[in-house]
């Protein structure tokens, strides 16, 4: 049997058309190897009999030359997003036997492409962690931890996703994104993470975090591949109102882009305290590249940076104390029954919920609540607008924005546990570009001295994917592994 | 008039707004595909929005914003380019998302008025806004005794609610004007208007104030889903708030109950513990934009309004107000009674519309536009009664069983053998033998009694079978007294 563990999805769609292996025997190949590395805790729900099938169907497709992009490749879907007759919980008790009757339209668009669907990845519940460490399916472990003997968090929230591609047991594996879950575990596992501008994907049938910050989006070995998915994920989509109907580019195109000329916004408020040394220098090798590949490198300033955690921290919360009403008992779900209403919705959502969770809706309900308003929910939605003027000034001097995509490598499992600001400083690189809305990638680019990988990020302006991609692509040529 | 309340120390005046929940007459719910059909079994008009799935996402409902704008421009009122929805965040069973959206802070219609006729005085009834909102399901504690169940084919359905500034002052005036803005909502076609299926149900809040005072503390009547419990609750509720001051107490803020029953209000909750609703944007929806076109497109589509219509009427057949009032109420009424009236004694018409024919719609409890009746029907029998051919009183003798025959009116009153005596020596013959009868009060009519005459008639009438052409029975009663 082929070793398929390297593979990537374009060398293995190249793989299949010259039939030099069956999906099926692909298929085969992943659902041992997941079954070898349980202890990873990297899926929640496996879908191998559904995947064996996919595998034939697309077998056969490819045999009658009617192939499609994504034609007999195995991924990771997050549980965030619902799948037809496949148990979904966002990696919550209170979801914990939902049956969606319906699929959600991102994953619907990867099957439709021929992709095909080894099961449902673990995450933080409810998409609300950075160290998948919250997930009531138990912590995702980083394949990249035994390099040093330690047990690594994944990062998160797509922290099954992201360990599940770094340890090859899927060619690549949907995301989404709030504020960082994409970019961050993409970062500590050693992937490419790409959060589409907000709107690219439609959210119909994912979960909901934060409406107005959740994008889906590919975790990938290589950006070519994060092209690929991307193209499958994207579709404007009547149901979700907030779908873009901004035309869809072939994302490909961005091995046509020169960097050459291109300016390259280097935020100076992104070199903050306690930024990790190691990420400082790789920070500066990043510059270099693009240097050298005749890129114009400019300091630029987004002097709201600042305050885009804690604004994040409101925003995302408050919606998210919405979102998170209707799992109530009622109709679907964890019920834990009462003597009466108030009873059953206090020991629902009392045992239903895990910490973090609660500690987020607390919040949300906080700032939501008459007298305070003003002070935290409106205030924050002003520094919103802030944060995106920055973004919107800067991207008048510059097309690109190169910044690292965390203060830290990846971190043992355990860590920052008391103290959920240590957490959630994870995230401080990754939310500026999620509260504008704009498209934002994540790409290996060096490691640090004990060989954990460091992501470097590219911010992009609305709806320009292919340069955030073919600078992502720079970075793939010039980094030397 | 103006409405008192005499208290046993003081008069009161009493102050009215009205929050009205008007359900759109649309095809589908407010932000789902699903069915709005009424009357369907439980839980079988739901989408994925209306039972509050995971991954679930509203979408507008266009034909809903037209109609809420057309409601708006019916209104005089502003109708704002942007809007926002909002989700209200409150937990119950039946409410599926755990919030409703509604709009709070920027409705989609601003400032308006109508116009409510009270004695013959027109008064302007301010219009505060309109904005758009999701309905809830509906628990059913009736089902079981242990359990309750919910419904959630209403989940979702398009609610307009119709706020009025507190320009009301009396229990009539809250009536007339929840006809008046029903009226209008039927009209335009937005409403149906129905209050027994709950499409039309308001929030009644009541305050009292002696004269010149400053608005008093105001408590809230939730639902009240009939124009009778309307004024049944202000009554009670005001005579409640009166005697509460007046024994030196407080009125308390508070959302009441009416029970229709016992014909009283009763508190639900007050204020300190009414929800705190945390009110903010639903980010799944974008704000509403509603472009000069098509603002432009739906004045065009308004039809002719009531108050309009009025003013047409009176001015075009000499209507008096209040017939005119009576008559364009119902938009059916008033094209039946523009049909009928072509060619035909305006008065005549009306007297028959709203005698008659209103009579048998309320015994058949139908409008007239699913009535069947036809103006062509009511038409030929009023055409009968000018022609001589049968007089009023015979007409509205048989007019149930005209309603119910298939004939036009001459057949009918073939059939029936009602054709009217205008013969004048048959009269005579029925006149003598009247007189010969009763010779002892022939004499006392000549002596004076003249209210006789009428005795006379009525004689005649009778020995006719009422066939008899009245006209001519009095011309022809005078000559033969006279002789």
């Amino acid at each position: 049997m082929n070793d398929f563990e390297n593979l990537s999805i374009s060398s293995a769609i190249e793989g299949l058309a010259n039939k030099n292996f069956t999906s099926l025997e692909l298929t085969e190949f992943f659902i041992k190897k997941i079954e070898k590395h349980n202890d990873l805790n990297c899926f929640i729900t496996s879908t191998f009999d559904k995947a064996i099938e996919m595998a034939k169907i697309s077998d056969q497709k490819i045999k009658e030359n009617e192939t499609r992009p994504l034609e007999g490749i195995p991924i990771g879907m997050k549980d965030l997003f619902c799948t037809n007759g496949v148990r979904t919980t966002a990696g919550s008790k209170i979801l914990e036997n939902f049956v969606p009757f319906y699929e959600s339209t991102v994953s619907n668009n990867l099957w439709n492409s021929g992709a095909i669907m080894l099961g449902k990845t673990n995450m933080d519940e409810f998409a609300m962690g950075s160290a998948n460490t919250t997930s009531f399916f138990g912590n995702v472990k980083n394949p990249l931890g035994s390099k040093v003997n330690k047990e690594l968090v994944p990062g998160g929230s797509s922290g099954g996703s992201a360990s599940a591609v770094s340890s090859g047991l899927c060619l690549g594996s949907t995301g989404s994104d709030t504020g960082g879950s994409i970019r961050q575990p993409a970062s500590f596992c050693g992937l490419v993470g790409l959060k589409p501008t907000y709107g690219r994907c439609s959210r119909f049938g994912m979960i909901a975090f934060a409406s107005s910050l959740d994008q889906a989006g590919p975790i990938t070995k290589t950006v070519e591949d994060s092209a690929l998915m991307l193209q499958a994920m994207v579709s404007f989509d009547k149901r979700d109102s907030t779908s873009s109907r901004q035309s869809i580019p072939d994302f490909s195109d961005y091995k046509k882009l020169s960097i050459k000329g291109k300016r390259i916004g280097i935020p100076k408020e992104y070199m903050i305290d306690g930024l990790n040394s190691d990420i400082k220098k790789i920070w500066d090798s990043g510059i270099s590249w693009f240097k050298s590949e005749g890129a114009e490198i400019l300091e630029i300033s987004l002097p709201h940076t600042k305050s885009a955690l804690p604004t994040y921290y409101i925003i995302a919360p408050a919606e998210a104390s919405a979102n998170l009403a209707r799992y109530d008992g009622i109709r679907y779900g964890f019920r834990h029954n009462a003597d009466d209403l108030n009873d059953l919705y206090e020991k629902t959502r009392g045992l239903g919920f895990g910490k973090e969770v609660k500690r987020r809706l607390m919040i949300g309900t906080y700032v939501l609540s008459a007298g305070y308003y003003d002070a935290y929910y409106l205030k924050a939605l002003k520094v919103r607008k802030l944060i995106s003027q920055d973004f919107e000034d800067s991207f008048k001097k510059c097309d690109l924005i190169l910044t690292p995509t965390t203060p830290n490598v990846a971190f043992p499992i355990g860590e920052k546990q008391t103290n959920p600001i240590e957490m959630y400083l994870n995230d401080v690189l990754t939310v500026p570009a999620s509260l504008a809305g704009l498209p934002a990638i994540s790409v290996p680019s060096g490691f640090n001295s004990e060989k954990l990988p460091i992501g470097l990020q590219l911010i992009g302006k609305p709806f320009d994917e292919i340069s955030v991609l073919g600078a992502g692509a720079v970075i793939e040529e010039l980094r030397g592994f | 008039m103006t409405y008192v309340i005499e208290g046993k120390k003081d008069s009161w005046q009493v102050v009215l707004g009205l929050e009205v929940h008007a359900q759109i007459s649309s095809k589908s719910k407010l932000f789902s595909v699903a069915s709005t059909n009424w009357g369907s079994d439980p839980n079988t008009q739901v989408e994925l929005v209306d039972c509050g799935m995971p991954g679930a996402l509203p979408v507008i409902n266009e034909y809903c914003v037209d109609q809420a704008v057309l409601t708006g421009l019916s209104l005089n009122a502003e109708i704002k380019k942007m809007s926002i929805f909002d989700r209200k965040n409150y937990f119950y069973p039946d409410l599926p998302q755990g919030y409703q959206i509604s709009q709070f802070e920027h409705p989609i219609v601003g400032k308006g008025h109508i116009n409510i006729e009270i004695e013959g005085k027109v008064k302007k009834i301010g219009i505060t806004r309109l904005h758009l909102e999701q309905d809830a399901g509906k628990s059913l504690h009736d089902q079981d005794i242990k359990n309750s169940y919910i419904d959630l084919n209403r989940s979702g359905c398009a609610l307009m609610e119709i706020v009025s500034e507190p320009d009301l002052s009396s229990p009539i005036e809250a009536a007339e004007y929840v006809k008046k803005l029903r009226s209008i909502l039927r009209y335009i076609g937005s409403c149906d208007g129905n209050m027994e299926k709950g499409n039309l149900r308001a929030d009644v809040n009541v305050s009292v104030k002696r004269e010149g005072e400053k608005l008093g503390t105001r408590c809230e009547i939730k639902n009240v889903n009939s124009i009778k419990f309307i004024q049944q609750a202000i009554e009670f509720e005001a005579k409640r708030q009166v005697n509460i001051i007046e024994n030196g107490e407080k009125i308390i803020q508070e959302t009441r109950l009416f029970d229709p029953n016992k014909c009283e209000t009763r508190s639900m909750r007050s204020k300190e513990e009414s929800h705190d609703y945390r009110y903010f944007p639903d980010p799944d929806l974008p704000p509403l934009i509603i472009s000069d076109e098509k603002v432009n497109l739906l004045k065009e589509k308004l039809p002719e309004l009531p108050d309009e219509k009025k003013n047409r009427f009176m001015r075009e057949f000499n209507l008096s107000s209040y017939d005119a009032e009576v008559i364009v109420n119902d938009q059916g009424t008033a094209h039946f009674f523009e049909k009928l009236v072509k060619g035909r004694d305006p008065k005549v018409v009306t007297n028959w519309i709203t005698g008659e024919v209103f009579s048998h719609l309320k015994k058949i409890n139908k409008d007239i536009k699913n009535s069947g009746i036809t103006p062509e029907k009511i038409g030929s029998l009023i055409d009968l009664i000018v022609d001589e051919k049968i007089s009023n009183r015979q007409a509205k003798e048989v007019f149930e069983e005209y309603m119910k025959s298939m004939d036009d009116a001459t057949t009918f009153i073939e059939k029936k053998g009602l054709v009217q005596l205008s013969d004048q020596s048959e009269i005579y013959k029925i006149i003598d033998k009247v007189l010969s009868d009763n010779p002892k009060m022939v004499d006392d009519y000549k002596n004076g009694k003249d209210k006789l005459f009428g005795f006379f008639i009525g004689q005649v009438m009778k020995i006719s079978k009422g066939k008899a052409n009245p006209k001519l029975v009095n011309e022809l009663l005078v000559k033969r007294l006279k002789e």
